[in-house]
Order: structure tokens, then C-alpha cells, then sequence
């Protein structure tokens, strides 16, 4: 789950890290009473969940209160990357002389988190690792005991921060790793550390994924991400509980288990069809559930066909097929024809069970995907 | 022969008397499982299915000589009782549990370095050598006892795979599934020594997924430590970057590493054939015995 820049700025705030003074905006009006306040130059930055705003056009600096006007109009209502922005933060502007990375992220190689600094600050760090490695230096950190505060140190002289800033890079390190541990985050990122001309230390940038899996015991950072849905399809997804990603075809897709989902969205590219979106309804799913997942997909407008398909384990074919009778019972018209394919646990069952005059039924998960796919050329010839 | 699991595995069940415990460790007697014992704090002295229920691992070993566990304890306590396995000396703990946090594994993987059990999972649908023994939730009737090994990231694309096979009268030796998260115990070159080591298996089927470099590593392993015949499945060609696909480890980053593509590429490198349908993959493994 990823927190926008602003939230995770105020955690940075709270724990002592010094960011630039700044205010979230949801319109023209609010962004220039702002900017009122702050002074100039003032940032206006989208608070949008898509990497590279800079690039897109989503951050603008204002040296006047015009450019301020302007800049706020564009960005606000803007589409980047797909996402329409609705809040844009807006923040002091930093008069810096140089720029650092810092991070922490969990090493998956290692199985441990590592702390990460970089003198090439404020350019794409993925690039950076991928064409010099060695200007990243690395520090992995032992799980169990945490971090020793010597290894943030060791890791920002290494990576050969000036030493008149080192300490004061190396302590907003070490709360960074506390606050990753925390927070039970998956990421933590600073692209770029600022260091003004009277060498002060500023987190300009502010990145902080939490791993969803760890939400349970982090109740308020749950009620963030309520607020950080941007699309209406995934958020009803999170209503669920449903493991959801959208994409740009017309082939739905309904499965259980997140490799044979994935294997079923390969197989529609595969036989030339393009696939609308993952959707795993999870093991033991009861016809309540069925009948959400075809909700789900129907209610996508760029849906034309469906594909279901169930390989019982712990899930049990009668009732998967009991599910997709009642959901379908409900219209008076099927809005999408649906191709279902049921194995393992209760398929013979679940195949006699199912009501062919609603559904179109295959026996091989090669054959279901294939008609699918038709089904959905059908529809856009 | 098969590895990891067999006729002599002796099995406590952590969680028993929970839902899926419950039910799953009758199903695992159904199959023919020694399961010997039950763990769970606060239910010792109680009897699930007439299997005995102790409050720590601790006295289900002393008492049933238990060698193995099976985890079915939520998420919040998972990691809590993959710690008492390995404390406990286990030969083997198979973590079913499915949502563990991250950074909980990173610890468990610390402990695990420092003992000799072998963690298989968590996020996974267990083990079993057909005909003899389960240790999970995999479907024991679509199996078949043969000379096919399996090892998978995933749970259904394995029933799916081992489906295939079985149709075509390829049974399988040992099927593990080592689980979707980031950080798990048993990986595929672990599996895959086992496999090349173990004489009932003649022929090795990997299904790989996006994420991780994983099955690098492993493509690796196999062009230079194995004769014995791999044939490969990778998930998630379609995937797009940054996005979670169901699975906590199944994400290919922003800067392109974890792809299906590179995965396939590393696997045909070192001479693996990859089905690009979980059919084909059968028709490799059919044409290699």
C-alpha cells in the first residue's frame, strides 16, 4: 500500500525529520492561500500514486503568485499517468546546492532490510542502479536485533555524503529504518535529501509503501489507505477483499489462486485476446463471493466476455457453481456471456449443477480461455 | 524414494482446532499421513479426530516423537509458531498461512539460518510424495504416485500442472509448493538438489512466477549441477509493473527486474523448456521420459 507524498511527510514530521514547510490543497482558491502563507518559490506537486511526476508535468515550481494560479489550474484535474490528480501539495520551495538518496527497503535476495544512500540524488535511482551500482552504497541491517546506529553512519560515509552533513544524513537514516520497522513499511525513500547552501539537511521528497499484510496491527495507516484509492473498481475490489488489479482489455477474468489467475491472464494474451483485469475470489470461496467477483466484473464498462475458472482445492466446485446460478438468476439479461471452467474439488458437481442457459461451459482451462476470447471479439466486430 | 516427506514422516499439526487445521488435518489422515499430534496453547489434553492435542511443540515431540509440523495459525501468530518449530528441532515445518508480514519473515529467516529444520512455505499449499504422505492442503486425489517432481510458487497453477499429468499417466514423485511471499524458507534450488539427488525422480517440472530473481538463480543452478531433465512454467507474462499480483512476491518493479520474460530467457539459457500453456509443459515432461 502506498501512502501519498503528503502522508508520509507528516509521519517524516513527527518523528523529527526536517521536510519543507507545506499545506495540501483541493482547489485553485486553497492552493493559493497556500502559497500565501509559504512565500515563494513555492512547489505545487500532485499528490497522485504514479512515479515520474516531475517528467508528466505534475510538479511545478511558482516564483509569483500568477505562476501559482496557473500551475495550480493545470495540475489540479489533470490526468497523469491515468490518474486524476485531486490534491496537490503545495510547499516552500528549497534553495538546495546538492542532492542525496537515501532509502530503506527490504533485500528479497537477503532476507533482510538494507539501508541504501546515493550522492546522485534527484534522478530515477532504478536508473542509477542499473547503469553505476557502485555510486548506490549498501548496508544491510540483522532483522532481529535492528539497526546498530554505526551502520547508517558507515553506509553515508561510504557513499561519500560530504562529511560537514554526514552525521546529520546518517541520524535522519536511522530514523527512516525506525520508522520502516514501525511502520511494518516495505519501502522507505528520500529522492531527493536536500542540503541548502547553509548546509542544512531537508527531506524534499517523501516515498513509504506499508506491506498490506501487516495492516492488522496498524489500524490508522489502514484509514489512510482508504483515502488513496484512485479508481473506483479498486476500491470496491478493497471493500471485498478481493486481490484486484485492473488493466486494459476486455476479457474479464474470475480464478482462484494467484498463479493459475495470472497463468489464465497469459493464456487470453496468449490466444490473442486482452485481458481486463486479475481477480482472485481466494481459496474456499462460498457462492456469496462468486456472486461479488461477477459484480465486480460486470460492473467494469470495458468488460465484453468473462472467464471463470476454478481449480478446487480447498474450494469447492458445487459451490462456486451454486454462486455464479444465483448471481446470474438475477437478470433478466446476462450483460456478458461467461465461459466457466471448474476442476478439482466437486467439479462433476458443480458441472451439473451449473446452468448452461446462463453460462457457456468448458472442460480444459485452454479451451474456456479460447472461447472467452471469441465471446469478446464477437462483441467488437 | 521421494524427499523431504515419506511413509515414516511423523506430523503435529499447529492450529488443529481451528477451521482449516481441523479440516485439513483430517484430510491429511484421510490420505494416510502419520498425524501423531495436535499444538495448540491452551487446548492440551483435547482430541481432534483421536489425534492427541499438546499445548507447545515442545510436548509433542517428547510425546509422539513428532518430526514434522503443519502451520495453520493466522497470520498476527504464524510467525510466532514457525518460531517454536525451528526451537523445537523439528526435521521439517511447512507454514500454510498465507498474509504473514514481511518483516516477521525477515526474523524468521534470521532463526532458520541458525538451525538445521528445513522451513517450507509460508503462503504455500504444503508437500506431498503421492502414496505416501501430505503435509498441507493440496488435493490429494489429482495426484499419482511416478517419477515427475514438482516444485511451485503457487498453490491451484500446481493442481493445474499436476492435472495435466496425471491425465496423461505422468505421476509424480514429490510435489512441493514453496509459497508466493518474498521471503520464504525452502527455495527452488533447494528443492531442485533434493530432486536431482533423489533416484525415483527422473524428470523435474518448475512453475516460476514474476517477482524476485529466484528463478534465475535457480535457471543457474540447473545449467550447471543437473542432469536430470527440467522443464519450466513461468506466470505472469501479461503482468503490468508495480502492481501486486495476488501474491506479496508476485510484483515486477518499476525498473523492469522480476519479469516473466527474463525469467524465461534465464530458463531457456540454461536449456529449460518453458510451455507457454501448462499443457505444453506436460508434452515437454512427456518428452523427456
Amino acid at each position: 500500500m502506498k501512502l501519498h507524498e503528503h502522508q508520509a511527510k507528516t509521519i517524516f514530521a513527527d518523528a523529527g525529520i526536517p521536510v519543507p514547510d507545506s499545506r495540501l490543497a483541493t482547489s485553485v482558491d486553497e492552493a493559493l492561500d497556500a502559497v500565501d502563507e509559504i512565500g515563494y518559490p513555492a512547489a505545487i506537486k500532485a499528490q497522485v500514486h504514479v512515479g515520474g511526476r516531475g517528467k508528466a508535468g505534475g510538479i511545478k515550481i511558482a516564483t509569483d503568485r500568477e505562476e501559482a494560479e496557473q500551475y495550480a489550474e493545470e495540475i489540479l484535474g489533470m490526468d497523469l499517468k491515468g490518474y486524476t490528480v485531486d490534491s496537490v501539495l503545495v510547499e516552500a520551495g528549497v534553495d538546495f546546492v546538492d542532492e542525496l538518496y537515501v532509502g530503506v527497503t527490504m533485500d528479497r535476495g537477503e532476507g533482510k532490510p538494507v539501508l541504501m544512500v546515493s550522492t546522485e540524488g534527484g534522478v530515477n535511482i532504478e536508473e542509477v542502479a542499473e547503469e553505476n551500482p557502485d555510486a548506490i552504497a549498501r548496508e544491510h541491517v540483522d532483522p532481529s536485533f535492528g539497526l546498530h546506529p554505526y551502520q547508517a553512519r558507515k553506509v553515508v560515509y561510504e557513499a561519500g555524503v560530504d562529511a560537514d552533513v554526514a552525521l546529520d544524513v546518517a541520524s535522519i537514516l536511522s530514523t527512516l529504518y525506525d520508522l520502516y520497522e514501525e511502520n511494518d513499511a516495505s519501502e522507505i525513500e528520500v529522492n531527493p535529501v536536500m542540503i541548502t547552501g547553509d548546509r542544512d539537511v531537508i527531506a524534499a521528497d517523501a516515498v513509504m509503501n506499508i506491506d498490506e499484510d501487516a495492516l492488522f496491527r496498524h489500524p490508522d495507516l489502514e484509514e489512510l489507505a482508504e483515502e488513496s484509492y484512485e479508481d473506483d473498481l479498486e476500491r470496491k475490489a478493497g471493500e471485498y477483499g478481493f486481490d484486484y488489479v485492473r488493466l486494459s482489455g476486455n476479457v474479464g477474468i474470475i480464478g482462484n489462486g494467484a498463479g493459475l489467475v495470472m497463468t489464465t491472464l497469459d493464456l487470453v494474451d496468449y490466444y490473442g485476446g486482452k485481458p481486463a483485469n486479475f481477480l482472485d475470489i481466494g481459496g474456499g470461496a462460498k457462492a456469496e463471493r462468486v456472486t461479488q467477483a461477477l459484480d465486480m466484473v460486470f460492473s467494469d464498462d470495458n468488460v465484453d466476455a468473462v472467464v471463470f475458472n476454478i481449480f478446487g482445492g480447498i474450494t469447492r466446485g458445487d459451490e462456486v457453481a451454486k454462486g455464479i446460478n444465483e448471481a446470474l438468476e438475477q437478470f433478466d439479461e446476462i450483460p456478458k456471456k461467461v465461459v466457466v471452467r471448474l476442476a478439482g474439488t466437486n467439479a462433476e458437481e458443480g458441472m451439473e449443477i451449473l446452468n448452461t442457459d446462463l453460462v457457456e461451459v468448458e472442460k480444459t482451462l485452454e479451451d474456456a480461455v479460447q472461447r472467452a476470447v471469441q465471446n469478446a471479439e464477437e462483441v467488437t466486430q | 524414494m521421494s524427499i523431504f516427506v515419506d511413509d515414516d514422516t511423523r506430523v503435529v499439526v499447529q492450529g488443529i482446532t481451528g477451521g482449516e487445521g481441523k479440516f485439513h488435518a483430517g484430510q491429511m489422515i484421510e490420505y494416510g499421513t502419520n498425524v501423531v499430534a495436535g499444538a495448540v496453547p491452551g487446548k492440551g489434553g483435547q482430541e481432534v479426530d483421536g489425534v492427541p492435542v499438546y499445548d507447545t511443540v515442545d510436548e509433542a515431540v517428547e510425546e509422539e516423537d513428532a518430526d514434522a509440523s503443519v502451520i495453520f495459525v493466522p497470520p498476527a501468530f504464524a510467525a510466532d509458531a514457525i518460531f517454536e518449530s525451528l526451537d523445537t528441532d523439528l526435521d521439517l515445518a511447512v507454514a500454510i498461512t498465507e498474509g504473514i508480514p514481511t518483516q516477521d519473515m525477515a526474523k524468521v529467516n534470521k532463526r532458520l539460518s541458525e538451525t538445521d529444520t528445513r522451513l517450507i512455505g509460508p503462503n504455500c499449499p504444503g508437500i506431498i510424495t503421492p502414496g505416501e504422505a501430505k503435509l498441507g492442503i493440496l488435493p490429494g486425489n489429482i495426484f499419482s504416485e511416478g517419477r515427475v517432481g514438482l516444485v511451485s510458487r503457487s498453490g491451484t497453477l500446481t493442481y493445474q500442472v499436476v492435472d495435466n499429468l496425471t491425465e496423461r499417466g505422468l505421476g509424480q514423485s514429490t510435489a512441493i509448493g514453496i509459497g508466493g511471499d518474498p521471503i520464504i524458507g525452502t527455495s527452488f534450488i533447494d528443492a531442485l538438489e533434493a530432486f536431482e539427488a533423489d533416484p525415483a525422480t527422473d524428470a523435474v517440472v518448475m512453475c516460476g512466477e514474476i517477482g524476485g530473481e529466484d528463478e534465475e538463480q535457480a535457471a543457474r543452478f540447473i545449467g550447471e549441477h543437473m542432469d536430470t531433465p527440467v522443464a519450466g512454467f513461468i506466470a505472469g507474462r501479461t503482468a503490468p509493473p508495480g502492481k501486486r499480483m495476488g501474491h506479496a512476491g508476485a510484483i515486477v518493479s518499476g525498473s523492469g527486474t522480476g519479469t516473466a520474460q527474463s525469467k524465461i530467457d534465464a530458463l531457456n539459457d540454461a536449456g529449460v523448456p518453458v510451455g507457454d500453456t501448462p499443457e505444453e509443459v506436460a508434452d515437454h515432461v512427456e518428452d523427456f521420459l
